[in-house]
């Protein structure tokens, strides 16, 4: 019996974050009386550490680690990247809002990072018991995070939904990762694709397998029928909290879906093809029609997520290596919209004051001209009107669809493309067309914040009039 | 001898019991957290008698790691029971509709 030590090289990134992240939960407890806010830069430092190290040690091949539990590749670097990017954003918007909200902690950033931690574990795992458990660190972390508001009873509400529906979610997943086990007889992604392939699986077993990993998944993604803890947690949640839900863990997701469905059971695409054309239709319509009626703007864009995974999952649905890469470009282009989208509502919150609701947006070109403007970009991003980055994503998903031969999901995605307009409309009419609901001056947004929810929104737009920029991206490093 | 199917159906028969403990169940949320733990219990059957049948010992270890983080999972949703219950007064799970929209 020899015991091999494995090359603990491409698992730099995790090892990193996670030392610098347990110091820091130490660390914390000792600096957090006399240094305010030195958690906060010790966090942002401990993240572009993270990024650079990815930077540098950026691949395109294809490393396996750990027994081939671990695998590093350009989707898993370009992925991390865009956490991490997201992340930045995130703990930038977040600070300013915990001061206001009264809940500034040390805890909040400290489980932010074992929560990415969990999501870079996800996005490089190979085998299910990586996955599950890089599952668990990112869902444990966010369940936290919801409940941190401890006197805040929407709040805690919000956590204990998510919490049993997460939990549950995770037992359907893991249900069928021991039906996937005992069809194939293995747990590493490529010895399944392989024994798949051979075609001496029990098929019964592994529809049954398929059935429940795509259950689970779509429930972590918040797909119509699985999607009735999204608008809840979205609503209840922090507002900072709900900004770090609804953007990097659909990175995660996405990756964990591609990892399962392209990598693992390409074999059994007949199976799982189907389930996905069901919940992408009723999330596109689900994601057009109930939006419309929201008067709660968290509420609205946790319908209007619903629908853009409905987008997203058009493309895992053309079920080639195009698809897989232009609903990549989708998820990233997604989370950069909703960075910007909670952003703002993160910015604009003053404490016992969410402003999260449509109405508080009455009449915003007059209290501030400028970050009215940044919004209609976001939402003009989102409806997918050109020449901002949402139109390309939408287009290149269509695409690869179309060409699939699904030639009537497309149609059913533009008209609810279009239904759906009609309320990112909504916010940008009640902006520019509606006198504010009480004449007080609004107050000031601190200045780098503007700053930088500018260089967000502003992006959405360089990014639409150079969109190559992100479609090659997707397209180079799958 | 007990076949394979046995545990396997044994393993259906937990997880629909704790699907239904999960969506028939109206008044305790501590059910809803048993039922969950039933749930894992479910799959840890099923991994087990797969690894028994296979020769093979993989399912065994994924089975170790699914106890671990059950226990930290029970661990996360007893606190925010706590949590609520001290807001409320209560931990029916009828109580728990407030957000609405």
């Amino acid at each position: 019996m020899n015991f091999v030590i494995p090359s603990f090289t491409p698992a730099i990134p995790e090892i990193v974050l996670l030392t610098l992240t347990s110091l820091l939960l130490v660390a914390d407890t000792i600096w957090s009386k006399r240094y305010e806010f030195a958690t906060y830069y010790a966090t942002q430092v401990i993240l572009l550490i993270v990024g650079a190290l990815i930077v540098t040690s950026f691949t395109t091949e294809t490393v396996m680690t750990f027994d081939g539990s671990f695998v590093r590749d350009a989707f898993s670097d370009v992925l991390k990247l865009a956490i991490v990017v997201i992340s930045l954003g995130m703990f930038l918007f977040s600070k300013e809002y915990l001061l206001q909200a009264k809940f500034y902690r040390g805890e909040y950033f400290t489980l932010g990072l074992f929560s990415i931690l969990g999501m870079f574990v996800m996005v490089s795992a190979h085998n299910l018991i990586t996955l599950y458990l890089g599952l668990e660190i990112m869902s444990l972390a966010i369940y936290t995070l919801v409940a941190m508001r401890k006197d805040h009873s929407a709040a805690l509400e919000a956590a204990l939904k998510y919490f049993v529906l997460g939990a549950l979610a995770t037992g359907m997943l893991l249900y069928g990762f021991s039906m996937l086990y005992g069809a194939t007889g293995s747990i590493a992604f490529d010895d399944m694709a392989a024994v798949i392939a051979t075609g001496q699986v029990d098929h019964v077993v592994l529809s049954f397998a398929v059935v429940f990993v795509v259950i689970g998944l779509a429930f972590k993604l918040g797909a119509v029928p699985f999607h009735m803890w999204v608008p809840d947690v979205y609503h209840g949640a922090p507002t900072a909290v709900t900004l770090f839900i609804g953007t990097a863990p659909k990175i995660a997701a996405f990756a964990i879906f591609y990892r399962l469905l392209a990598e693992a059971l390409p074999g059994a695409v007949a199976d799982w093809q189907p389930l996905l054309v069901i919940l992408s239709v009723l999330s596109l319509i689900v994601g057009a029609l109930v939006a419309i009626v929201q008067n709660n703007l968290k509420r609205l864009l946790a319908y209007s997520g619903i629908g853009h995974i409905g987008f997203l999952l058009l493309g895992l649905i053309a079920a080639n290596p195009d698809g897989y890469a232009s609903a990549m470009v989708y998820t990233l282009v997604y989370a950069f919209m909703a960075l910007a989208a909670f952003g703002m509502i993160t910015v604009l919150a003053r404490t016992g004051h969410e402003f999260d609701r449509v109405d508080d947006f009455k009449g915003m070109n007059q209290r501030n001209p400028w970050l009215a403007l940044m919004m209609l970009f976001v939402m003009f991003s989102m409806a997918g009107i050109p020449p901002f980055i949402g139109f390309y994503a939408k287009v290149v998903v269509i695409e690869e669809v179309v060409q699939a031969g699904f030639v009537w999901l497309a149609v059913l995605a533009v008209i609810s493309a279009v239904i759906s307009a009609f309320y990112y409309l909504r916010v940008v009419k009640v902006m520019y067309f509606d006198a504010p609901e009480d004449a007080s001056k609004a107050e000031p947004v601190a200045r780098h914040l503007t700053w930088a929810i500018s260089v967000v929104a502003a992006a959405l737009l360089v990014f639409g009039i150079f969109p190559s920029w992100v479609i090659d991206l997707g397209y180079h490093s799958l | 001898m007990i076949a394979l199917s046995d545990y396997l159906i044994f393993g259906a028969i937990l997880f629909m019991i704790s699907m239904a403990g999960i969506f028939l169940n109206r008044k305790n949320v501590i059910v809803l957290l048993m039922s969950i733990e039933l749930l894992l219990l479910a799959v840890n059957t099923n991994l087990i008698a797969f690894s028994h049948y296979l020769g093979d010992v993989t399912g065994q270890i994924f089975v170790f790691f699914i106890l671990t983080v059950a226990a930290a999972e029970a661990a996360v949703g007893l606190a925010i029971i706590v949590l609520v219950f001290r807001n409320r007064k209560s931990i029916n799970v009828d109580d728990l509709g407030t957000i609405k929209g």
